[in-house]
Parts: structure tokens; C-alpha cells; sequence
């Protein structure tokens, strides 16, 4: 069952370091052509790894069932 | 970017180590740094993207490693103003600045004008005298020397300041306004039309 909650990245605040692909346990995150980090929601577990290592601090949880319906 | 992996590349975090130890032997070491300006500008130049910080950066690689290690690392957000535009662009000028009067520093000696300075200047504010250069081949000239200590204390400065801002804040803060990290977004953002 996916997690309720998956990590989404603020890309005008993402410094593209990748501090949180390094840390993702599921490859989740890709960095975008250098510019920022994009995450899949589909393989995202919603760990919080990513979260607790960005320097920039520009990742946020949201929440599956509010975003989608 | 697959699932952790141990390669090459994750011993990278020995670099910074190695790269200090070699200079504090022999000073003219300090050159093998521009790998650290040279490449990441040609990743993003050329491949438009920031493969080395995503994947080679032995500095960003270290203070993980000692984070990991020695938790010292308090694990708070770093002051939003860090990761600003302003703050990061302005740092960027800043760092480009020192760099250009490096250059200028260079040439002085280069052209006479001035003599070799050795020192090392850390945070550009505190200089301390460094010549233990027994090994120096006395052909080399003066202003390869001079470039040498100039480079080198930009080197220990920046990675001061990121020790200091990865043991208040996250592991890599000093990522948020490196000036390779900023100058290769922005190059990255340009090439694939993003709003910078
Ligand atoms: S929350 Fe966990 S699984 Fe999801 S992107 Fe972040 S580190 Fe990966
Ligand atoms: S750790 Fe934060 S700033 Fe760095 S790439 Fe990931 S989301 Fe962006
Ligand atoms: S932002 Fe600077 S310190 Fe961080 S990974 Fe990139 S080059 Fe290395």
C-alpha cells in the first residue's frame, strides 16, 4: 500500500546540490537537468530521509488522497 | 539515480584531505584544486547538468562522511536567507571577486611589480606565514608559487566556512551557496531554459 504522505521538492528553492538522492533509500530522486531535484511520487515511501538532509530545506510532504482527488 | 551503490566515487570525500595534506607539503599542489572549478563548470557547460556535485563532489562528499561519523552535525534547517538568490548570487560575486584579485596578484608577481607573498590567508582576514616548501625546485616560477598560496587559502576558507555551517546546521549548508554549486546551476538553468 503507498504511503499516505510522498515527498515533493520546491523547485524555485532547490540549489540542485543532491544531498537527497544520495540519502533516498528507493531512487526516488533525480536531479533535472542540474536545475532541481524531481521526485517520483510513484516510488517515493515518504521516509522523510530526503527531508531531514536538504540544506535548503525546500522539501515538503504531501498528502496523496488531498493532492489527487 | 539508482539506489545507493559503492563505486569510485564514494571515495571521493578523501579528496579534499588528500588535495590539504599535499599542499601543506609541497605548496604547488594547490593547482590540482582547478580539477574542483574546472569540472564542475565543464559538466554544466557541456553536459547541462551538475553531475559533479550530484555525484563527485569529495567536499559536499566529506562533510556527509563526518556528519555520519562524528555526529556534529546539528541537523537544523540552515536560516532561509542561505538559500536566497540574493545571499547566493551575492556570495558568488564575492567568491569571483577574491578570485580575480588572486589573478591580479598573479600577474603582479608575473610582471615584476610585486614580490611572492607566502602565506596562507584564511577567511581572508588572518595570514599565516607558510613556507615549508623544502621540496621547492628552484626553476618554478614565482608566479605559479604566488597563484599556488592564493588558491590554496581559497580553498581552506571556503572549506572552513562549510565545516562551520555543516556542524550548526545540515551536513552539506555550505552547498546551499557554494559558488561552483550556484555558478553551475545557474549555467544548467540558462542552457535548459529555466527561470534562474
Ligand atoms: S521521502 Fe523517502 S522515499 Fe520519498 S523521496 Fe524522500 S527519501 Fe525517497
Ligand atoms: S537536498 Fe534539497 S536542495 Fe539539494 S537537491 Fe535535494 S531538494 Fe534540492
Ligand atoms: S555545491 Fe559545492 S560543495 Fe556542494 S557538491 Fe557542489 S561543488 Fe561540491
Amino acid at each position: 500500500m503507498p504511503s499516505k504522505f510522498y515527498a515533493s521538492c520546491n523547485k524555485n528553492i532547490c540549489v540542485s546540490c543532491g544531498a537527497c538522492a544520495v540519502e533516498c533509500p528507493r531512487g526516488a530522486i533525480e536531479i533535472w537537468k542540474g536545475c532541481y531535484a524531481v521526485i517520483d511520487k510513484n516510488i517515493c515511501v515518504g521516509c522523510g530521509l530526503c527531508k531531514r538532509i536538504c540544506p535548503a530545506n525546500c522539501i515538503e510532504f504531501l498528502n496523496r488522497e488531498t493532492e489527487e482527488n | 539515480m539508482s539506489v545507493k551503490k559503492n563505486n569510485f566515487f564514494s571515495y571521493l570525500w578523501l579528496w579534499p584531505i588528500i588535495y590539504f595534506a599535499l599542499g601543506f607539503f609541497n605548496i604547488l599542489f594547490a593547482w590540482l584544486g582547478m580539477f574542483d572549478v574546472m569540472l564542475p563548470i565543464l559538466f554544466a557547460l557541456i553536459g547541462g547538468n551538475k553531475f559533479f556535485c550530484n555525484h563527485m563532489c569529495g567536499r559536499g562528499m566529506l562533510f556527509t562522511v563526518i556528519t555520519k561519523k562524528f555526529k556534529i552535525s546539528s541537523g537544523k534547517p540552515a536560516p532561509k536567507f542561505f538559500s536566497s538568490k540574493y545571499f547566493r548570487y551575492g556570495f558568488l560575486i564575492f567568491f569571483m571577486a577574491m578570485f580575480t584579485s588572486i589573478l591580479i596578484q598573479t600577474y603582479f608577481v608575473y610582471s615584476g611589480t610585486a614580490n611572492l607573498k607566502e602565506f596562507i590567508k584564511i577567511l581572508w582576514a588572518f595570514n599565516i606565514p607558510f613556507s615549508l616548501n623544502l621540496s621547492m625546485p628552484s626553476q618554478i616560477p614565482a608566479w605559479i608559487i604566488q597563484f599556488s598560496y592564493g588558491f590554496y587559502s581559497l580553498m581552506l576558507s571556503s572549506t572552513i566556512i562549510g565545516l562551520i555551517v555543516m556542524a550548526l546546521y545540515r551536513p552539506r549548508t555550505w552547498c546551499t551557496f557554494c559558488p561552483m554549486g550556484s555558478m553551475t546551476q545557474a549555467i544548467c538553468k540558462i542552457k535548459n531554459h529555466q527561470p534562474l
